[in-house]
């Protein structure tokens, strides 16, 4: 068995088609990226004893907010921990690995639904499916980058623009699920929850099976690699456990933490924002589209912003994150106080595609500091900033809103702080990828130690 | 031998375009939902 998942045994042969490695990782990234719909069973899930309406036995909101926010926390954890073990065994144990802990994850959930033990929901779609998410997350992206080394950033992008579009799929998919399996003595989430758990792990074993790495010194056909590095593109690696000893790693780990922070400010408020910001012209289903709305320019801008990079430069792009996303916060005030409905959709829906564009573009950017080698389990360490974020974010816009309103402000204008502390936050990153230089020569490895494998 | 490996090739592609289908299908079918979805905001 261990011979099936071998480095070895999933090295392509010469002529392979590197096209069919994007599907094999969209086909995991796709499945994971129900994460962001898990919402659409919270409702439901109040409803499991008393079917039409809550009983007083039922679980509430505030238990199962429990579930997502392990999921998160989990997914920060098991992609540090676990992406040094990633470059050791490669990508096909890693994303079968996800596989059965992402699908065993909702089946461990529906017997918690079924037996209503909510710690077992914990353990299932928090703790084991949050260490699924992590992997499967972090398992294809070193795979892409060095299959694709003409077209990093678009190439990871392809992937992480598939974690959005997982949402997407898992939303729907899980709302009619429930609408089929619903009877008069259930709400149709554990059934939901069965199916769900055995399609995502097909998909995702099809994806491992698919997945291949290329041969030693593979290059694409046609492309001539640089003979030097680049300004801030280098050629050589560091090492994993040498990436944290640099200070480029914590301002790449700002860098992503900021940008996401600011993007989930918005994204975690959108439809009650939009509501409270245009008291009476956007209705709670305009306000549902808007949500919808920022979903696709997040997602969008994933594959467009990364690709972007591969032209702009992975810095020159941030650049642009940052100073455009400070400038529109900062305007979305003004145009909600100028009743400008077109301008602020129109800002807040660039902001968003900046969001997903700077989850994209990291792993680019990463491989362009450190080098290709271990940059899998150099991503994975620093999405512990999206963990931080995910806490961070969502904190802070609801912890400072309720401020304002206790103290007098009105619902309409609580947000002007908020989104004003958003566009600081923003500058702030703005700072850190300025303060962004090459990796001093004493991290690179030696040429004998990149030959030698890693420890 | 030429014959056969014009086969593979095509095989090769064949397994090129399905397996592209088997995620964009999917994808493509969330991202209308969602386009359907966001159409209430401009109505």
């Amino acid at each position: 068995m261990s011979g099936f998942f071998s480095r070895e045994r999933i090295t392509a042969g010469h002529g392979y088609n590197r096209w069919l490695i994007p599907p094999a990782a969209l086909a995991v990234h796709l499945c994971i990226g129900q994460a962001y719909a898990f919402s659409v069973f919270n409702e439901p899930l109040t409803r499991v004893l008393g079917i039409t309406a809550s009983a007083p036995d039922d679980w509430k909101l505030t238990t199962l907010g429990w579930i997502y926010s392990l999921a998160i926390v989990f997914l920060g954890l098991s992609a540090a921990f676990g992406g040094k073990w990633l470059e050791q065994v490669g990508p096909r144990r890693t994303m079968f690995t996800a596989a059965c802990l992402f699908g065993g994850g909702f089946l461990l959930s529906a017997i918690g639904i079924k037996t209503h033990q909510i710690w077992l929901i914990y353990l299932g779609y928090g703790v084991l499916g949050g260490c699924g998410l992590g992997l499967g997350y972090v398992s294809p992206v070193s795979t892409l980058i060095k299959w694709f080394p003409d077209h990093r950033g678009m190439a990871t992008g392809m992937a992480i623009m598939g974690f959005g579009g997982g949402a997407m799929i898992g939303a729907p998919l899980g709302v009619a699920l429930m609408k089929h399996f619903h009877s008069a003595t259930s709400v149709g989430v554990m059934e939901a929850f069965t199916v769900m758990g055995v399609l995502y792990f097909i998909s995702m074993v099809i994806g491992s099976l698919a997945i291949r790495i290329p041969p030693e010194n593979w290059k694409p056909e046609g492309w001539t690699p640089p003979l030097a590095s680049k300004k801030m593109v280098t050629l050589r690696h560091v090492h994993i456990d040498e990436a944290l000893r640099t200070p480029q790693f914590y301002l790449l780990w700002l860098i992503l933490c900021l940008n996401v922070t600011a993007g989930i400010g918005i994204l975690g408020q959108a439809s009650v924002m939009i509501q409270e910001m245009f008291k009476g012209s956007i209705t709670p289903e305009a306000a549902a589209g808007f949500v919808g709305l920022l979903s696709l320019f997040n997602m969008g801008g994933r594959f467009v912003w990364s690709s972007a990079s591969d032209y702009l430069g992975r810095q020159n792009t941030y650049f642009l994150f940052f100073a455009l996303g400070t400038f529109l916060y900062s305007m979305l005030p003004s145009f909600s106080g100028e009743g400008n409905i077109v301008l602020f959709i129109a800002a807040a829906a660039v902001i968003l595609s900046m969001y997903g564009g700077g989850f994209a573009t990291i792993p680019a950017y990463l491989a362009d500091i450190f080098g290709t080698k271990f940059v899998g389990g150099i991503h994975g360490r620093l999405l512990t900033a999206w963990s931080t974020a995910g806490v961070l974010g969502p904190v802070l816009v609801n912890y400072i809103r309720e401020y304002q309103i206790t103290h007098g402000v009105a619902k309409a204008d609580a947000y002007t702080t908020t989104l004003y502390i958003m566009a600081g936050l923003l500058a702030l990153g703005f700072v850190c990828n300025l303060l962004m230089k090459e990796v001093r020569e004493k991290h690179y490895m030696q040429h004998d130690e990149v030959e030698n494998g890693i420890e | 031998m030429e014959n056969k490996e014009n086969k593979a090739s095509e095989n090769h592609t064949m397994l090129l375009i399905l397996f592209w289908a088997y995620v964009l299908i999917p994808l493509g079918w969330g991202v209308f939902q969602t386009f359907k979805k966001a159409l209430a905001l401009f109505n």
